[in-house]
């Protein structure tokens, strides 16, 4: 099979290397890539199509053969369109100016819409709404039960005045939900109903009339992300049959790749407000166009890890981590903090998943232990200040009394000071403006690029378009040639314990 | 199409009894004649259905635990043999379940788009329109009537497989199905129609709820049973041991004297390791009582490449035996089913189209392709 599209390109752009101009048979075979990617993605041939044509025309024209570095620019048009297509800025959920606002939820069986209209109540509860949960899918057995057993956990109102299973009214149902609603003043209404396909006609006409019934504000389309090339007919069908206004992605904490997302957000026209990621209630969040593209390209999430490092680094701490690198008096001490702070970004998981290219490592990262770091802090708190600070001292004795004090092995002892030395180097080599091109020290660079790219003093330019770094798909680009994260014959996995 | 065997029952289960007790020997006799042309499935006409008989050794505390069609029940009766029928179950076919692939007329230059657009895949598109080219010029076919043949019979040939009956011919009783894959796949339901299938064939069904997870699960399923009319082994609690379920389920059914025991569990995606483990939990729990016949791993066909993700990672863990490709009846052509036979060597066994619980049948290469290459 083909590895993802970060490497295809590579392999295409080594060969153009040194080349100040694409030719356009050079875009060609770049754009034929970038295809196959595509439609392997799961993308609908027929936007893919739409979108290979746009793709051609920008990388043609002026911006591509004037760019110093031609085949990274046809990368990021790619991105820019596929974050276009998607919907460009992340979009809101519209409110009704006189509550309820009301939603309804339509989409295929097994979509994922009673979940999700669990999810998105215990969302809007603590938005400080007074959601309702309506039960107006009699069609499967027992989501009705399902519907309120999901109110009893997220402790919202469930409206279910039929049992389901067959029997009742979905449209009744809707009317007298909304009469109930204003009555008991919810502020939000969520109307769950029976999943159908987009040919059952008379199912269609069952989701018109709950439509017609409750005039919602919002009909949300929930797409589970694993959808085929059928999507493009299922939105065509949702969209021309009972109407979408908003579209929630589902199911995107698997490892598909999630084309159907574009192919929707194509067909449909409408933005995609949410992506679902967890069987947790709480994996429920807003969608986010710009790190979806990056997911289809299969080019990770560096936006995403940006901010979410940005918001549990503090900028004081960051400045005198970057002197001290700089002044090589970075210790262990520092890299225990330093690792604490990471982990204040929360799950290494998630994060470690957002970086690019870690497509390959999904399955170490499901491997991966977080109890290593508790490990590694262990081994840390069992030295002396003057060991933390100057690793240097460490010698056979005092690294066997530290594996003792921290219950662990003196190997393990050892990996950690190798893993320490390694970091300091690829921290120093990064703070001096370069990145660093050590291959095999990937998650030291994982740290280092989190730590780095705000040491190196370029955390103002992370977000602008065109920076070294601010363009997820470039800057995967860029860190491609260096053996980013998962260099696939280096063993990833040094500084965080990620190896097994 | 496929015979199967299970367990004799009602007035001719105890007339041949009878009749087994006297000419014991006689029948033991017939049982080594009989023994490789029930195994051979299909093709033994020599041997019509329902009157086949083979007796087999039993287990004592099997026998103790017999109710149904034995009506002159005694102690002494302990080393009483299970009688086996070789039987098929009621005919359900595909129906127009599958949607054709084309609109109009087969233009062989739109071949590899529509093949993708049907989830085939590139890789397999491209392969199949060369392929298609290549006889369409062997043979001198440019008619749409014989391009749309030439298609068929390609796709009939590829399709076909040895091993697409489901595992329920080796007459050790109770069969045992564990029925995995993704959230919303299609389990549940499966479960509720493969079980109201057997029933209608006269087999002894218990069902096992260890989606012990997702909310209303269990009762989704229940509700099926109902359907299906076979008592379900539900969890002591929300959220208990999936795999305890598992192992009670499979005690009833050896303890009732069941066929078969079918295991419904959560759906998990195959990216989430911890979960993933959790089946083979399951499965040891099963083993420790029966073999398992067949785990049977349910893909939706709206879904597309993430099918063989899918598939690879559920037959890592859970060695899966089979796939049920559900939800074929939509516009989704299911087209990954023939990269997932091919690749993955993973025989599609069981297809769903549509909601009401009949709506399921074998899967059959040449329904499949004829379907997909009919005329509007």
């Amino acid at each position: 099979m083909f590895g993802n599209l970060s490497d295809r390109l590579s392999d295409t752009f080594k060969n153009l290397r040194g080349k100040g101009r694409l030719s356009a048979s050079d875009i060609d075979a770049t754009l034929r890539d970038i295809r196959r990617a595509l439609l392997e993605a799961d993308v609908a041939l027929e936007v893919v199509k739409d979108f290979i044509g746009a793709i051609r025309e920008r990388a043609l024209g002026d911006e591509v053969s004037k760019a110093l570095n031609p085949a990274q620019q046809v990368v990021q048009i790619v991105n820019e369109e596929l974050t276009q297509i998607l919907g460009g800025e992340s979009k809101q959920l519209r409110f009704a100016k006189s509550p309820p606002t009301v939603i309804m939820l339509a989409g295929l069986q097994g979509s994922g819409k009673t979940t999700l209209a669990g999810k998105l109540a215990k969302w809007l509860k603590e938005q400080n709404q007074t959601p309702l949960l309506v039960a107006a899918d009699l069609q499967r057995p027992n989501a009705v039960t399902q519907l309120e057993v999901l109110g009893e956990r997220t402790g919202v109102s469930v409206f279910a005045p039929e049992p389901g299973n067959g029997a009742g009214d979905p449209i009744e149902v809707a009317k007298k939900a909304i009469a109930h609603a204003k009555k008991a003043q919810f502020s939000v209404v969520i109307v769950d109903t029976a999943g159908r396909l987009g040919v059952d006609e008379e199912m269609m006409k069952q989701a018109i009339g709950i439509r017609d019934a409750v005039d919602p504000d919002e009909i949300l389309f929930v797409v589970d992300s694993m959808l085929g090339q059928d999507a493009v007919n299922v939105a065509k069908a949702f969209k021309e049959g009972v109407g979408v206004t908003g579209v929630v992605l589902t199911k995107l904490d698997g490892d598909s790749r999630g084309g159907a997302a574009l192919s929707v957000a194509n067909v449909t026209g409408a933005p995609i407000l949410f992506s679902s990621t967890g069987e947790g209630l709480d994996a429920f969040e807003t969608f986010h166009p710009d790190r979806m593209a990056g997911r289809i390209l299969d080019m990770g999430d560096v936006v995403s890890l940006i901010e979410q490092a940005q918001k549990s680094f503090d900028e004081e701490e960051s400045k005198k981590l970057a002197e001290k690198i700089l002044s090589d008096s970075f210790t262990l001490q520092d890299f225990l903090e330093q690792m604490q702070q990471l982990r204040k970004m929360g799950n290494m998981k998630s994060i470690l998943g957002m970086m690019p290219g870690a497509g390959k490592m999904k399955q170490q990262l499901e491997d991966f232990d977080e109890s290593e770091i508790g490990r590694t802090e262990a081994i840390i708190f069992s030295m002396t200040p003057v060991e933390r600070n100057m690793p240097k001292v460490l010698n056979g004795s005092r690294r066997q009394r530290i594996a003792k004090g921290s219950g662990t092995t003196v190997t393990e002892v050892n990996q950690l000071v190798n893993r320490f030395e390694q970091a300091a180097k690829v921290m120093k080599t990064m703070s001096k403006g370069g990145m660093p091109n050590i291959p095999g020290t990937n998650p030291v660079q994982m740290g280092g690029s989190v730590g780095g790219g705000y040491i190196g003093g370029r955390k103002k330019d992370s977000k602008k378009k065109g920076s070294k770094s601010g363009n997820p798909a470039k800057r995967a680009a860029e860190n491609k040639g260096l053996g980013y994260l998962a260099t696939p014959e280096t063993k990833p996995g040094s500084a965080f314990g990620l190896e097994k | 199409m496929f015979k199967f065997l299970k367990r004799l029952r009602g007035e001719q289960a105890s007339a041949v009894q009878s009749q087994a007790l006297e000419q014991e020997v006689a029948v033991e006799t017939t049982l080594d004649n009989l023994a490789p042309d029930l195994t051979a499935r299909e093709d033994s006409p020599v041997e019509p259905p329902k009157s086949t008989v083979s007796v087999q050794p039993i287990l004592a505390d099997q026998a103790a635990a017999e109710t149904e069609g034995q009506d002159h029940k005694a102690p002494d009766q302990a080393a009483r043999p299970i009688q086996l029928e070789a039987v098929e179950l009621p005919k359900r076919s595909l129906g127009s379940g599958v949607r054709s692939l084309f609109g109009e007329a087969v233009n062989i230059d739109e071949l590899e788009d529509i093949l993708i657009m049907a989830d085939f895949g590139v890789e397999v598109a491209e392969e199949i329109t060369a392929q298609v080219k290549k006889d369409a010029n062997k043979q001198g076919a440019s008619s749409d009537a014989e391009l749309r043949l030439l298609l068929k019979d390609l796709l009939t040939e590829r399709l076909n497989r040895e091993d697409s009956a489901l595992n329920l011919d080796d007459g050790k009783l109770p069969y045992v199905f564990l029925v995995v894959g993704v959230n919303g796949a299609g389990k549940t339901t499966t479960i509720g129609k493969l079980a109201r299938w057997l029933k209608d064939g006269d087999w002894e069904v218990v069902l096992g709820a260890a989606d012990t997870y997702r909310a209303a699960a269990v009762d989704q399923l229940a509700t099926w049973a109902d359907r299906a009319e076979s008592p379900i082994i539900r969890p002591a609690k929300e959220g208990a041991d999936p795999a305890a379920v598992a192992y009670q389920t499979v005690e009833m059914a050896i303890n009732t004297g069941a066929d078969i025991a079918i295991i419904d569990t959560a759906g998990r995606l195959q990216s989430k390791k911890d979960l993933m483990d959790e089946l083979g939990k399951i499965r040891r729990a099963v083993e420790k009582q029966a073999k398992i016949s067949e785990v049977l791993l349910v893909i939706d066909a709206t879904n597309g490449q993430n099918a063989m993700s899918q598939a690879r990672a559920f037959t890592d863990v859970a060695d899966v035996t089979g796939i049920v490709m559900t939800k074929l009846d939509g516009t989704a052509k299911g087209g990954i089913l023939y990269a997932l036979q091919k690749e993955l060597d993973l025989p599609i066994k069981l297809v769903g189209v549509g909601e009401q619980i009949n709506d399921f049948a074998f899967f059959s290469p040449e329904e499949f392709a004829k379907g997909l290459v009919a005329k509007k």
